[in-house]
């Protein structure tokens, strides 16, 4: 059986310079998956090209057994996988709840994601919702970049560091809304440097290391020393 | 009260200057691509309802609103399949080819419409006037400037009440980012063209109605229209009637000490805006 998402030998690169060395991932429908690791791992990269913002070879990635490497950004939205970017980047332009809009201007999906499901999921961004989406704090920012890509209803949701440069408090708020995003069905990946707190959330983690997958495991099994080897490359 | 009716005749004139210049503001503004070919392409469009009127017997309004679906899927087309090849972080390629375009277009215009100047026949349209009291306003000039102001109007409205309005907003910020949302920048910066192109084609009516053309003229309406665009503030629409506006009275004001300073003194209303406000009177927050 396909899984719903599976990336085979994955490679990428900026120009010279190789980021990613034939990665091989997979995540099943509901799962939450989480890839850990350092500054400069490849993380970013994945998601980048996961979302078609980077270009593969199309038998690369599979989408339900579909190739789908080759396909422009757009069109990966269109199949279901939604990211949450790295940086937020919200649309200055718009308004908070034009950004929301947008998120499902294009692919609305059937499922439980409308403006009024994200105002009850983030009930502070109601209030501001006619606010320029980049007045908002940094945190406040991250639930609007999180309800844009839930808009479409995805199957799955690519979150790229969602608590970076965020404060504990806020980061607590934010994963607080993992369970009921997951409740919908939708299966989750986690880009996330804090190893505890990708722990908690995900069913298995992957840790990364210079554009390599070195460890792969279920969460609960996992232990420090095999991370901490995985994550620095030093040995345990 | 002659100069309160330089004033008036000032601003009406600016509404001419406002239809160059919106189209060319709504592709700076949504995609910053400069097209050198704007001013060719309002010539362009001008021989386009004159063959229009020519082949149908049709008035020239009639004859726009046929010519106008045509001019957007020629927006669409060029945009498609040649500008958006050539956009991208580097600015000088999208200059090269709108600058190869307005030759080309120049050239092919006096291939087919030879170098002779054209009217598009408005019939009483043309000398019609309004008495308002102080001031007599010509009718054409006025219908110019009101359409002028409802074109602009409806433009603002398709950017901040529609879904499409949301989409050229969000290219224009982050098109990588917009592509994530399921949007292709490609087909919006196509629409987009193609909106200038229905545009121009409004722009072109007045533009026959009011005066000889011919296909060197080009060049000089891109002149009026960067001029508009930039005193507005790059990417404001309304800023772009007011620069339109200011250039018109400058004009006019020129012309009423001496007639030979008519041009040169909207050239120097630009100058003197640029050296006080570099970046328009009213700049986009987000450039």
């Amino acid at each position: 059986m396909s899984h719903l998402l599976s990336t085979h030998g994955l490679t990428a690169q900026y120009g010279q310079f190789k980021a990613l060395f034939g990665v091989d991932l997979h995540i099943d429908p509901g799962e939450c998956v989480a890839i850990i690791g350092a500054n400069g791992a490849g993380k970013s990269t994945l998601m980048r090209s996961i979302t078609g913002v980077l270009k593969s070879a199309p038998e690369m990635i599979l989408h339900n057994g579909t190739p789908i490497g080759a396909l422009p950004a757009d069109q990966i939205l269109q199949r279901g996988l939604a990211m949450v970017p790295e940086g937020r980047r919200l649309f200055p332009s718009l308004s908070v709840e034009e950004n929301l809009l947008i998120g499902g201007q294009i692919r609305k999906g059937s499922g439980r994601w409308s403006l009024d499901e994200i105002y009850a999921l983030f009930p502070i961004l109601k209030e501001r919702r006619h606010s320029p989406g980049t007045a908002l704090s940094g945190g406040q920012q991250q639930m609007v970049a999180i309800g844009r890509a839930l808009m479409s209803n995805p199957e799955l949701l690519l979150c790229d560091e969602i608590s970076l440069g965020l404060a504990p408090v806020v980061i607590r708020d934010i994963y607080a809304a993992l369970p009921t995003i997951r409740a919908t069905g939708a299966a989750v990946i986690i880009v996330e440097q804090d190893i505890a707190r990708a722990l908690i959330v995900a069913d298995r983690i992957y840790c990364m290391m210079e554009g390599r997958v070195t460890l792969t495991a279920p969460a609960k099994d996992v232990s420090r020393e095999a991370i901490h080897a995985a994550y620095f490359g030093a040995a345990a | 009260m002659i100069w309160l009716d330089v004033l008036v005749q000032g601003i009406l004139l600016g509404g001419l200057y406002a239809l160059f210049a919106a189209g060319l503001s709504l592709v700076f503004g949504i995609m910053r691509l400069v097209n050198l070919a704007h001013g060719d392409l309002i010539v362009f469009a001008a021989f386009l309802i004159l063959v229009v009127v020519q082949t149908f017997g049709f008035n020239p309004f009639l004859s726009a609103l046929i010519a106008a679906p045509a001019m957007f899927a020629f927006g669409w087309a060029l945009q498609r399949f040649v500008l958006n090849r050539v956009l991208g972080k580097d600015i000088l390629p999208p200059l090269l080819v709108t600058f190869g375009l307005s030759v080309a277009l120049q050239n092919g215009m006096l291939e087919v419409f030879s170098a002779d100047s054209q009217r598009l026949a408005a019939g009483p349209l043309e000398s019609a006037s309004i008495d308002l009291g102080p001031v007599t306003v010509g009718t054409m000039p006025l219908l110019t400037f009101a359409s002028a102001v409802l074109v602009i109007f409806a433009l603002n409205r398709i950017f901040y009440t529609t879904a499409l309005g949301r989409a050229f907003r969000a290219v224009s910020d982050d098109p990588t980012t917009a592509s994530l949302m399921g949007i292709n920048p490609k087909s919006v910066f196509a629409i987009a063209t193609g909106l200038a192109m229905v545009i121009v084609t409004i722009a072109a009516l007045y533009l026959g109605m009011r005066s000889n053309f011919d296909p060197s003229i080009g060049p000089a309406r891109l002149l009026y229209a960067f001029q508009a665009v930039i005193i507005g503030g790059l990417g404001s629409l309304w800023g772009t009637l007011a620069g339109g506006a200011i250039i018109g009275v400058a004009q006019t004001v020129g012309a009423q000490l001496n007639p030979e300073w008519q041009i040169l003194a909207g050239h120097i209303a630009f100058l003197v805006v640029l050296l006080l406000r570099p970046r328009g009177l009213f700049p986009r927050a987000v450039d």
